[in-house]
């Protein structure tokens, strides 16, 4: 076993997932009477928008785990159902292998639809409690080869539970049969049905308990060895992170803060918001060292303060960060950072 | 085959119907009532519908058991000499006919707009929901009044006989189905943001399929829940319409145009033409509704877990 | 010294159709006046049922079928619920993971506040609302004096979390019980609040029993730590020797299998299988099926829960033999 993962970025220059500039805003402002305000006298036609992801590239390379960290709010889910396209972005571009997927109709995905997949977070939520483990699987495989026989999808549904680890003896029980666990599996080979390339795990282990939690997240990575599969994973828990990541991007109210290898954000968080992040995750068997404390409170998405998102948060903020907007730069091989102070120099 | 009914013997729906006597009691007489008025023929003495079995001498003769009743009719007869047991066990057949008829349609309307305004969300949301909205504010019985009117008026009095029954159906049908369609309408706005539809959608399954073949079947338990409700309301509404002479006519008679029928009866004594109808269309709604009841509060996860 | 809180092979059962299930199997713990204990364990082993156990406040149909809870000499398990209510919220007070389960959302935070001290104190408003507004300041929140007349949905969940912390201290108890206080709560804010929480208790010498999953957060809160699998405790001991000299396969299985602990990309070390659920506890050592170094005496006798050495560390398992220097038992 590998204690080191191979690092894949160089190998190609395009990689496997590009998103370019992608926003995505979500209405909230309801019916037309719900938009209508009052203000100083006058009849105002306002629309609500949550602010959910703003202006965020990245490449993943293949063969890479990717994750995406952050808070709640910070737009990581957002993020990734954009990518997948389960939400259409109001701006920007998504590439696979250099092909532009977010502008394609549902005829058009469905070769795209059989490369990506996804895991999800609620294993209760993520199975349809009306089918059983057999209907769940196997609708993947005909619905994407109609012709298939109905042996060969036995077969595969089969071979598919072994490898995640359900006995196949139980493929005509329900989800509510299994245990939290179980059903992570199970939801993680319907992902893996119809051979993805891509999978997109949106905290696949943030519901369960650590002994499970380390049961699913070897699956994931034994799954990953086997198939060369690329990973954007999506979470808040740190720990896992620096487990399991090639490279971590690091968000903040829809923005992305920085984008590193995983070993060279643990080691030197350069943006004043990772590290604070950082600083706060409770490690076993130490005493606390104290963690940056950060001032004031995560601002809405709806209302996003000027400049640098952070910037209300931030020790190092000075009037530049209050009126523009940092871009993300590289500062050092593979370190993005989008962070004014970094860029000149004061952190 | 076996699993299912070895699930199902293992359920905790089987379980909590046998520690409830009422609905087990309720069960029994809905059961009984739905064989008597199914096989109508074969339970009742007399066939009311036949002429050759309709003596006028025989008219409103008191239950068997009183001074001037006969052996022959055990619960009276009625105005027109018609045995009143085998009148009211073939209009509870068109009762429930019309009830379970009126709430199929009912259910087959309201589930179909309901699912496409929950899922599709929107401007067709807002427009289907505001035509439900209208749909409830018309009292269904000036749509009855009006229905009635147009299809008397267009194929004769005649006529009216021989299609009372889907005439019926159609009416009671369309007035409730917004009741379906808003409850499927929760229950999907529910669902559909559920990750195992977003689980669908990542699969590339088109909306149709993601529709009926996903979000639908989780909606099913608010509807059968409320088709209890549903139906007892339905065979309540038909006999109020046929108690107002716009339902069945009284050849035909269902168990509201009895009980209107022995109403103008009621003051010379004949009480058994009303009564024992309006005993029988008590009982029908009571063991539906407590077994509504106890169907909803199984089924509610709330309650369950309470 | 006699302790502030001692739990005495305490059990809890849960009545339901297929007969009684024991959820809590005989546990005993104490802790003294200032002390921090954490009480760890995976869900379903029975940690929050714990908790709501000392303070007698168990759901039907569960219900305390044995042991005893001493509080000041007076045994909880067997209180009335009349006298109960005088110890929960003024002696003993608690905290749960959402805050909302706390506040209610039509009151706002200083009717709450007022409305709990008067309970248990004769006091009037005035005097309740200076009680209050030296407790949110107390627990940082800032422009106190503002807060007081606000709505719990006007806050955001760390401020809540806050909240509810000033009003767990609002009657000065002796012991705070605290059930995943944090888990709701992001990484930066959980920080603060375990932060806070600590420093509160130093100061105003309040005992903490922490109930939590997260052995992270337990081990730089506690002094203390109790382990539980299955309804019972497995492990326990002062939190430092615990966490660094681990006896018990269970929780040598839990800490292992924390990603934090080995080289990045490395397989993690997993406990193979699940927790069992209350209906089938194996015989033996619950943990006999997942437990790598199983024998067959784990399968055939419940092991007993002894100390192992002259720290209070005491274990449950048949495999982890007493320090040489304590003599036969």
């Amino acid at each position: 076993m590998t204690t080191e993962r191979p690092n894949p970025i160089k190998s190609d220059k395009n990689g496997l997932l590009a998103l370019k500039q992608v926003v995505k805003h979500f209405d909230i402002s309801g019916g037309l009477l719900d938009r209508l305000r009052f203000e100083k006298g006058r009849l105002k036609h306002q629309r609500t928008t949550v602010k959910a992801v703003n202006n965020v590239s990245f490449t993943i390379a293949p063969g890479e785990t990717f994750s995406v960290v952050g808070e709640s709010g910070c737009g990581k889910s957002t993020l990734a159902r954009t990518t997948l396209g389960i939400y259409p972005p109001n701006s920007g571009r998504i590439l696979y292998r250099g092909e532009r997927i977010d502008n394609k109709n549902a005829q058009q995905m469905l070769p795209f639809r059989r490369k990506m997949q996804m895991i999800f977070q609620d294993p209760y939520a993520s199975l349809n409690p009306r089918m059983t483990v057999m209907q769940t699987l196997e609708e993947p495989v005909v619905f994407h080869n109609p012709s298939i026989s109905r042996n060969q999808v036995k077969d595969r549904v089969a071979e598919v539970m072994s490898q995640v680890g359900v006995d196949p003896k139980w493929a005509a029980r329900y989800p509510h049969e299994f245990s939290g666990g179980q059903r992570q599996r199970i939801s993680i080979a319907r992902a893996l049905m119809v051979d993805p390339e891509f999978i997109v795990a949106d905290e696949p282990v943030s519901a369960l308990d650590v002994s499970i939690q380390a049961q699913i997240l070897n699956l994931l990575m034994d799954a990953q060895d086997q198939r060369g599969l690329t990973y954007m994973f999506i979470t808040h828990d740190l720990s896992v992170v620096e487990h399991i990541s090639t490279r971590v991007a690091v968000m903040y109210l829809g923005t992305l803060c920085e984008l590193s290898p995983a070993r060279t954000l643990f080691e030197s968080p350069r943006h004043p918001y990772t590290q604070a992040l950082l600083s706060a995750i409770p490690k076993l068997g130490r005493k606390k060292t104290g963690h940056v404390k950060l001032k004031g409170e995560v601002p809405t998405p709806i209302n996003l303060p000027s400049g640098c998102v952070f910037h209300g948060r931030c020790i190092y903020a000075d009037p530049r960060c209050v009126e523009e907007v940092p871009q993300a730069r590289t500062v050092e091989n593979m370190v993005i950072v989008a962070c004014h102070a970094v860029e000149e120099g004061r952190i | 085959m076996n699993r299912t009914w070895q699930r199902f013997k293992a359920s905790y729906l089987l379980f909590s119907f046998k520690q409830d006597k009422t609905a087990m009691l309720s069960l029994a007489v809905l059961l009984t009532l739905l064989v008597t008025g199914l096989l109508a023929p074969v339970f009742s003495p007399y066939d009311p519908y036949d002429p050759a079995n309709i003596d006028i001498m025989n008219s409103e003769l008191p239950p068997a058991w009183t001074q001037d009743g006969e052996a022959a009719f055990l619960l009276g007869t009625d105005i027109q000499g018609r045995d009143l047991l085998s009148t009211m066990i073939y209009g509870l057949r068109l009762s429930i006919l019309i009830g379970c008829g009126a709430v199929v349609l009912q259910g087959f309307l309201g589930v179909v707009v309901g699912l496409l305004a929950g899922y599709l969300g929107g401007k067709i949301d807002a427009l289907l929901m505001r035509i439900a909205d209208i749909q409830l504010s018309f009292p269904y019985l000036m749509v009855a009044i009006f229905i009635s009117a147009i299809f008397q008026l267009a194929f004769g009095i005649g006529r009216y006989e021989d299609l009372a029954v889907p005439l019926l159906i159609v009416i009671i049908g369309l007035a409730e189905w917004p009741v379906y369609a808003r409850t499927v309408r929760a229950a999907v706005l529910g669902e559909k943001n559920k990750e195992y539809v977003e689980a669908a959608r990542v699969i590339g399954l088109n909306r149709w399929r993601i529709m009926f073949r996903h979000v639908l079947p989780n909606t099913m338990t608010s509807v059968l829940v409320i088709s209890t409700i549903q139906v007892a309301n339905a065979v309540m509404s038909e006999a109020a319409l046929s108690f107002l002479g716009l339902g069945m006519p009284v050849t035909k008679p269902s168990l509201g145009s009895l009980i209107r029928s022995g109403f103008e009866y009621i003051f010379s004594g004949s009480w058994w033409i009303t009564l024992f109808p309006g005993i029988f269309l008590v009982l029908l709604v009571l063991v539906i509704n407590l077994l509504g009841d106890w169907l909803r509060d199984v089924l509610n996860p709330k309650l369950y877990k309470g | 010294m006699s302790h502030l809180l001692e739990v005495n092979d305490l059990e809890v059962k849960f009545g339901l159709r297929l007969g009684d299930l024991t959820a809590i199997n005989g546990i005993s713990f104490n802790l003294n006046k200032g002390e921090r204990m954490g009480l760890v364990g995976e869900s379903g082993a029975g940690k929050s049922v714990t908790g709501f156990a000392i303070i007698n406040l168990i759901s039907k149909p569960g219900f305390i079928s044995g042991g005893r809870v001493m509080f000041n000499g007076r045994d909880l398990a067997a209180l009335s619920e009349e006298a109960m209510r005088e110890i929960r919220g003024n002696h003993i007070s608690m905290i749960f993971q959402d805050p909302m389960m706390t506040l209610n959302p039509v009151l706002t935070i200083g009717t709450q506040m007022v409305e709990t001290l008067q309970a248990h104190r004769s006091i009037t408003r005035s005097e309740a609302e200076a009680i209050a507004l030296e407790k949110l300041k107390k627990v940082q929140i800032p422009s106190p004096e503002k807060r007081l007349a606000q709505y719990p949905h006007e806050f955001s969940g760390g401020m809540r979390q806050r909240i509810v912390i000033a009003i767990a201290l609002i009657t000065d108890p002796e012991i705070i019980i605290a059930d995943e206080p944090t888990t709701a709560l992001d990484v930066t804010i959980q920080a603060e609040i375990m932060d806070l929480l600590q420093q509160l208790c130093e100061s105003e010498d309040t005992g903490l029993i922490l109930i939590t999953h997260d052995l992270g957060v337990v081990s730089q809160v506690t002094e203390k730590i109790a382990v539980m699998y299955a309804g019972k405790i497995v492990e326990s001991g002062p939190t430092e020797r615990v966490v660094n000299d681990t006896k018990h396969p269970y929780t040598q299985g839990l800490i292992k299998a924390l990603p934090g602990s080995l080289q990045p990309g490395a397989r993690l070390n997993q406990i193979q299988g699940m927790m069992p659920t209350l209906t089938d506890i194996p015989p033996g050592c619950a943990f006999n099926p997942r437990c790598p170094i199983c024998e067959a005496i784990c399968r055939d006798q419940e092991p007993p829960f002894i100390p192992v050495d002259h720290l209070t560390r005491m274990v449950a398992c048949h495999m982890v033999k007493p320090d040489p220097s304590m003599g036969t038992r």
